[in-house]
This record gives C-alpha cells, sequence and structure tokens, in this order.
C-alpha cells in the first residue's frame, strides 16, 4: 500500500466515524428545542423531562463528535499538506470560521443547557437549548461550505506561486451546491435523530417500561422522522442529485452504473456493478426514468461513462455505485416505514400495533448507513479530483509523511475508536435501560451536576 | 496584513494556553490533591463546565493559523506527524475521561479514567511545552519547505534533531511545571476547604519549580538560537518582556501568600502570556524557523494567504471574537463562585 491510498483510507476512515456523532447530536438539538418549546407552551412537565433525558443522550455525543473532530481539523495539514498549502487561503476561511462562530457558541450554551437549568429561568433555558441548536447547525454549515468547494470550486482565483484565494466572500458562502448540499443533509441528520428518538420509544413500549415516555418519543420521532423523510427526498435529494449531474457528469453515471450514452436512461433498482465488462449483472431497471429526474423528460439523453476520458472516471466505481443506491434504497424505506407510523399514529393505533414497533425498532441503525452512504456517494463521485477540475487527489497528500508513519497512525485510530465504541455502547445502554423516569433530576431541586454528561 | 494575522494568530493560542492551561494543570495534579472521591468530583466540577470551550481555542487557533498561513500550516502539521497524532490522542483519552468517570458507580471504572485522565493531562502539557521549544529552535526545512521529525535522534540540538532534545525536553518540563501552577492557583479559587489549602499549599511548593526552569530555560533559549536576541537589541524596550515575566512570578508567590488567590491567578496567566509573547518577539518575522539555513525560514511574508482573503477574514473574525468573549464572559459568570459538594450527585 502507497502513502496516498493509506492517506485516503486515513481520512475516509476517522471522518466517517467522526459524523456518526454530529449527525445525532444536529437533528436530536432540534428535537430538543421542540420539546422544550412544547413544555413551555403547555406547562406539561413530562416534555421538559424527556428534554432532560435527551440532553444526557446527547451530552456524550456530543463529546465524542468533538473529540473525534479535532482529528479532522488536524488532518488537512498532518496527511494532505499539499492541498492545505495550495487551499488554504479559501478553505481555511470557512473552517476558521466554524471556531469563531459555532463552536464557543456551541460549548458555552451547551455549558448553561447542561448545568444551568437550576440557574437559569424556563426561558432562558429555553434560549440556552435553542443556541446549541444554532451553534451546531452553523458548524455543519461551515464544513459544508469547505465540502461544497471541493465539490464545486467557486469564488476563487489562483495566485502566482500556485495557491488559491477566495475571490469573493459572499461568492463562497452562497455557493449553490452548499446550500443543496446542506439542506440535504440537515435533513439527513433529522432523520438520524428522529428514528433514534422513535426507536427508543418503540423499545420502552414493547418493553411496557416507561411507557408514559415511549409514547412521547414515538409520536415526536414520527412526526419528525416522515416529514424529514420526505424532505429528504423531495425537494432537497432531487435538487441534489439534479446538481450533480449538471456539475459532475461522469459522478452521476457512475452512481447509476450507466456506461453507454442513452436517450430515455433507466434507474435500476438493484444489480450488481460489473466494471471490467462494464455492465450491471440481473438489473432490475426502470426505463427512463433516469432521463426525467435530471431533465425532466423521459427521452433526454443522459451521458454515460464511456463518453468521459477514462482518467475523469470516478476511481472507485463499484463502491459509488453501491453507495448511491443503499443510500436511495434506505431512503424509500424509511418514507414507506415512517409513512405507515405517520397514518397509524394519526389513527391512534400506533402505541399498540407491536408489527410496526418492531421495524421502528429495528430499524434506528439504517439512517447511519444512509447518511454514510451518501456521504460516500458525494465523495467517491468526486474522485479522482480532490477540488473538482483543479487538484487532483495524487497531488494532495503530504510528500514527507511515510506510508509506514501512515499505517500506524491509522492502526492506532482503530484501536482508540473501536475502545471509544466499547465506552459508547456502555454508557447509552445504561441511559436507555434507566429511562427518563428514574432521573433523580427531575424537578427544582435537582443537584448541580459535575461536567457536561451528568445532567 | 501579515502583522496583524500574526498578533492574531498569536493571541489565539495564548488565550488556549491560559484558559486550557488551568484544566491541563487540574488535571496533572488530580492525583496529587484528590484523596476522597467527594475531592475528586470537586475537582473535575471546577473544570465541568468550561474546559470544552477552554479547548475549542486551540480549535479556533488552528483553523485561524490554517486560513493565514497555510504554508505554516501544511508544513508544521505534516512534519511534526507523529507528536501531532499522538496529542490528538490525548486529547480524545482527556475529553472521555473527564465526561465518563461518573458514569458507571463502580470504584475500577472511575480510577481507569481518573489515571487517564492524570496522564493524559500531564503528557499533553509536556507535547505542547516541547511542540513551542521545537518552534523557537528550527526544524531543518528542505527546498520545499517542508520537513519531517521522528520523535528523537540522539537527544542532541544539531542539524537532524528530533522532536525531543534536550532543549525541547526542557520545555516540556517548563510547560509541565507551569501548567501544573496554574492548575493550583485555579484550585484556590474555585475548591472549598481541604482541597483549598492543599492547592496553596501545592502552588508554593510548585512556584520554585517554576521560577528554576524559567531561570534555565532563559541561557537554554539563548544558547541554541543567539538570534532570538536580535528584535530585543534592535527595540531595548523589548526588555520589558522578561522584566513582566519575573514580575509575574513575584505576583504569583506574594499575591498567595497574601491569600489573594483571584490576583494569584491573573499573575500566572500573566506569566504565561509574558513567556509566550517573549518567544514570539524572538522569532518575530519568522514564523518557523530553518534549522540548516535562515534562507529556508517560514516567514510571515512567505507563507502569508492572499490579501483579500486576510481582508475579508479581518472583518468577520473581529465580529466573531467580540461574540465569542461575550459568551465566554457570561459563562464564566454564571458559573462563578467555588463548587461545593454535594451527596447524591449523578443520575
Amino acid at each position: 500500500m502507497n502513502a496516498l491510498i493509506l492517506d485516503r483510507i486515513h481520512f475516509a476512515f476517522t471522518v466517517t466515524y467522526h459524523y456518526l456523532f454530529p449527525q445525532l447530536t444536529m437533528g436530536l438539538a432540534l428535537l430538543m428545542v421542540i420539546m422544550k418549546l412544547i413544555a413551555l407552551r403547555t406547562g406539561d412537565e413530562r416534555w421538559n423531562q424527556a428534554a432532560r433525558f435527551w440532553a444526557k443522550i446527547f451530552a456524550i455525543n456530543f463529546l465524542l463528535g468533538v473529540v473525534t473532530g479535532i482529528p479532522m481539523e488536524f488532518q488537512f495539514g498532518t496527511n494532505w499538506s499539499e492541498f492545505s498549502r495550495r487551499t488554504g487561503g479559501v478553505i481555511g476561511q470557512p473552517l476558521a470560521m466554524e471556531g469563531v462562530f459555532a463552536f464557543f457558541l456551541e460549548s458555552t450554551f451547551l455549558g448553561m443547557f447542561l448545568f444551568g437549568e437550576k440557574r437559569l429561568s424556563k426561558l432562558a433555558h429555553f434560549g440556552a437549548a435553542f443556541m446549541v441548536f444554532v451553534g451546531s447547525w452553523i458548524s455543519g454549515f461551515f464544513i459544508i461550505v469547505t465540502d461544497a468547494w471541493m465539490q464545486h470550486p467557486v469564488a476563487y482565483h489562483l495566485l502566482p506561486n500556485g495557491t488559491y484565494e477566495v475571490s469573493s466572500f459572499w461568492g463562497l458562502l452562497l455557493n449553490p451546491w452548499a446550500w443543496l448540499q446542506y439542506a440535504h443533509n440537515m435533513c439527513g441528520s433529522v432523520v438520524t435523530a428522529s428514528f433514534v428518538v422513535a426507536a427508543t420509544g418503540a423499545f420502552y413500549l414493547l418493553e411496557k417500561k416507561h411507557e408514559d415516555f415511549g409514547r412521547l418519543f414515538v409520536k415526536i420521532g414520527v412526526i419528525a422522522g416522515l416529514i424529514s423523510c420526505i424532505a429528504q427526498i423531495f425537494p432537497t435529494g432531487d435538487m441534489h442529485g439534479r446538481a450533480v449531474a449538471r456539475y459532475q457528469p461522469a459522478a452521476i453515471a457512475g452512481m447509476e452504473g450507466l456506461f453507454r450514452t442513452e436517450k430515455g436512461a433507466p434507474v435500476v433498482l438493484i444489480g450488481q456493478l460489473d466494471d471490467q465488462a462494464q455492465k450491471i449483472d440481473n438489473p432490475v431497471p426502470i426505463n427512463d426514468v433516469l432521463s426525467f429526474l435530471i431533465y425532466g423528460t423521459t427521452s433526454a439523453e443522459v451521458k454515460g461513462l464511456n463518453d468521459f476520458p477514462r482518467d475523469q472516471w470516478p476511481s472507485a466505481l463499484p463502491l459509488l455505485y453501491y453507495s448511491y443506491h443503499i443510500m436511495a434504497g434506505l431512503g424509500t424505506w424509511f418514507l414507506l416505514l415512517m409513512t405507515a407510523a405517520a397514518v397509524l399514529l394519526w389513527r391512534g393505533r400506533i402505541y399498540a400495533s407491536r408489527w410496526i414497533l418492531w421495524p421502528i425498532l429495528l430499524s434506528f441503525p439504517l439512517p447511519y448507513v444512509a447518511n454514510t452512504a451518501g456521504w460516500m456517494t458525494a465523495e467517491i463521485g468526486r474522485q479522482p479530483w480532490l477540488v473538482y477540475g483543479l487538484i487532483r487527489t495524487s497531488e494532495g497528500f503530504s510528500p514527507h509523511v511515510s506510508a509506514g508513519n501512515t499505517l500506524f497512525t491509522l492502526l492506532g485510530f482503530l484501536g482508540m475508536y473501536a475502545v471509544l465504541s466499547i465506552l459508547w455502547v456502555v454508557v447509552v445502554y445504561r441511559f436507555i435501560s434507566t429511562g427518563p423516569d428514574a432521573d433523580p433530576a427531575a424537578g427544582p431541586v435537582q443537584p448541580e451536576p459535575a461536567t457536561l454528561t451528568a445532567v | 496584513m501579515g502583522f496583524v494575522w500574526f498578533w492574531i494568530v498569536a493571541v489565539m493560542i495564548a488565550a488556549y494556553v491560559v484558559l486550557d492551561g488551568f484544566d491541563l494543570g487540574v488535571g496533572i495534579l488530580s492525583p496529587f490533591l484528590a484523596r476522597v472521591e467527594d475531592e475528586r468530583r470537586m475537582l473535575i466540577r471546577s473544570i465541568g463546565p468550561v474546559w470544552d470551550g477552554n479547548e475549542v481555542w486551540l480549535l479556533a487557533g488552528g483553523g485561524t493559523l490554517y486560513f493565514a498561513f497555510p504554508l505554516l500550516y501544511a508544513s508544521s502539521f505534516s512534519g511534526f506527524y507523529l507528536p501531532l497524532m499522538i496529542v490528538l490522542w490525548l486529547l480524545i483519552m482527556r475529553g472521555v475521561s473527564v465526561e465518563l468517570r461518573m458514569h458507571i458507580d463502580h470504584n475500577v471504572w472511575r480510577s481507569f479514567f481518573d489515571g487517564m485522565f492524570f496522564v493524559a493531562s500531564a503528557l499533553l502539557a509536556i507535547f505542547f511545552g516541547a511542540a513551542l521549544a521545537n518552534v523557537i529552535r528550527g526544524v531543518p526545512l528542505g527546498a520545499d519547505s517542508y520537513f519531517f521529525l521522528p520523535l528523537w535522534t540522539n537527544w542532541r540540538v544539531g542539524p537532524n534533531p528530533g522532536i525531543l532534545d534536550w532543549y525541547t525536553v526542557i520545555g516540556g518540563v517548563v510547560a509541565l511545571v507551569a501548567l501544573a501552577t496554574h492548575g493550583a492557583l485555579w484550585l484556590v479559587l474555585k475548591a472549598p476547604g481541604e482541597l483549598e489549602n492543599r492547592a496553596r499549599r501545592a502552588a508554593s511548593t510548585l512556584w520554585v519549580a517554576l521560577l528554576l526552569v524559567t531561570l534555565i530555560s532563559l541561557p537554554a533559549t539563548i544558547a541554541i538560537r543567539p538570534s532570538a536576541l536580535d528584535n530585543y537589541e534592535a527595540h531595548r524596550i523589548l526588555y520589558l518582556i522578561p522584566a513582566l515575566v519575573v514580575a509575574t512570578l513575584v505576583g504569583i508567590l506574594s499575591f498567595t501568600r497574601q491569600r489573594k488567590p483571584l490576583a494569584a491567578f491573573l499573575s500566572s496567566c500573566f506569566y504565561l502570556v509574558f513567556m509566550l509573547v517573549g518567544a514570539a518577539v524572538g522569532l518575530y518575522p519568522a514564523l518557523l524557523p530553518s534549522s540548516t539555513s535562515p534562507a529556508r525560514d517560514i516567514t510571515i511574508a512567505n507563507s502569508l494567504a492572499g490579501p483579500h482573503s486576510l481582508r475579508v477574514g479581518l472583518i468577520w473574525w473581529s465580529f466573531g471574537l467580540i461574540l465569542a468573549l461575550v459568551y465566554i464572559i457570561t459563562s464564566y459568570w454564571l458559573f462563578r463562585g467555588k463548587v461545593t459538594a454535594e451527596a447524591g450527585y449523578g443520575h
């Protein structure tokens, strides 16, 4: 294995693991704000208690998001120094802004939200929760702006020394790609949080423990889940897909496994990509749909991979194809499940319908898979470019960090994150099995907790 | 513009050292000061609501460095590859140990995280000190402005140094002692009763060590890097900075004796700031000097990002920092006063 491939695996592994945490906390922050808002409006203390329970789960996930996030910012320099040197004048900007505008906000108000319920008024405590939500969503925005510039570079110019500089600050922040990707990504985050909340509710109902809270969690999880699942597909997924087709046509051909340019191109629901023979084995196609999705007409021509020079093909073609299909397939499942659940909720029958509570419970890991697969689609689709059309991935890694050193730290991260995963499971299991009822922090005389997660 | 951004990054690093410094110091002292479970909890509670925010200065400072001096960021982060990765692992271990210790009511679980908290805090202090010393000593920059340093070679300051040599080890020890002192003074301020007394005694003892290592570090720096004095000789008023280092050292001891904990803690803050400013003045305008030839130094001029980026950056940075200061001051004010031992906390 050479340094380039190891640097890629290094980044891919650490960023994929990292994003398991923010994808929950960003969505959960929104749901906690909604819970606090309902409590504030109705005076129903159960919603405050529910928010307090989720705050504990939020805090541990937030912590793991923070400690696994620091390596991301460092890795641009450690493993991708040539990329950093050339593009720091552009993407250093949103990364620095994330620190200054999001992290200070988030960390300060999280401290107040977790520790300050006794010291703050109800409205101020709601305000703290709201600011945590704002901070985490701003943070996500700046990261997406960074990635969007790599996907679709705008508002830059090349300096004589071969490095890039921002030519328009607003042009960078208003990159249309960023806003589409942001909308699609934040929806995905709410999907994850909704499924986790609904699944926890389903677990309590099936377990016949904390059933009062089980019903609240299923209710809010299903409603938020249905809305976010719809928005995930339409309009955000639809618009994002069309942007990919427009600006990265080779990526869309790879995602769909389309080798030959076709009029009335099909969508293949399932099938195995054979990149040697350049075809899909055992395909289940629906004709014309791809042309329609991209161009709004069934007869439009979609360019196949064969019409692109070989050195512009996405380099991990089968993985790109499967990532995209897993994302899209799971998205469809989420919509079906949440629609059925919402109908039952509306009819008032969901809490006793074990046949729907079971799939809700078992589906909670799937949004993590779908979000990960979505990001893999975006980032593998961008290959062989590091910055689309400007810098190739093979030009970006650190020239003086040997493959052996990279493998050493990759193995270190694998070990470290294996331990973190075990600790996460132990602690979250304990929170969920204790449940919201048993929380001694309920009521006005709660003792002051020691740190972030001891709420 | 380069001058402004140099000091912006320097101020952010200084803010990180002063703020995260005291919670690292609390970690370094934790096994020596806290003897029973209640005291360990108080110790951690004294930094509970703020440690995460303190660490943000590292991230924000790193991001700003990346943005303003891309070449410096690229060269130093890839060149200090291994120690940076170790720092990352230590930051992970430390964050996890602070937050997870109370979640399971087993002595073994808690002791494990207490040990991790101590080890990670102490090693972080040493690594940060050694990192700064590496920057002062210089690194073997190649013609392409890159370098790669192993953790150690022969422990000598020569043409092929390691991250650790006798000089950078001194830097590590200075940081360890300085942050331990800083943490002790924070605890005098925040901890009640017996813990406060113990912290005060620790601060007085550590002060002697701090005086000693500070006095060793100054001639050592001049010995390995005579040009560190150039700016001082050019502008003699700058000799005020080492004088202020001495003044803050005196302040730490006398305010501690007079039972003025806030003044003593602030003296320690300024001690750290003046030590860093002193080093920055010695380096300026180099950011990462070359140990082989001054022509290869990474300087403000050759690593600065494009002018438009920097002009725009100055606007949002000022705006963002004012907001950040408002949050931070609010937070410290909200959690002001001494921490208390409360039975039955947890969940």
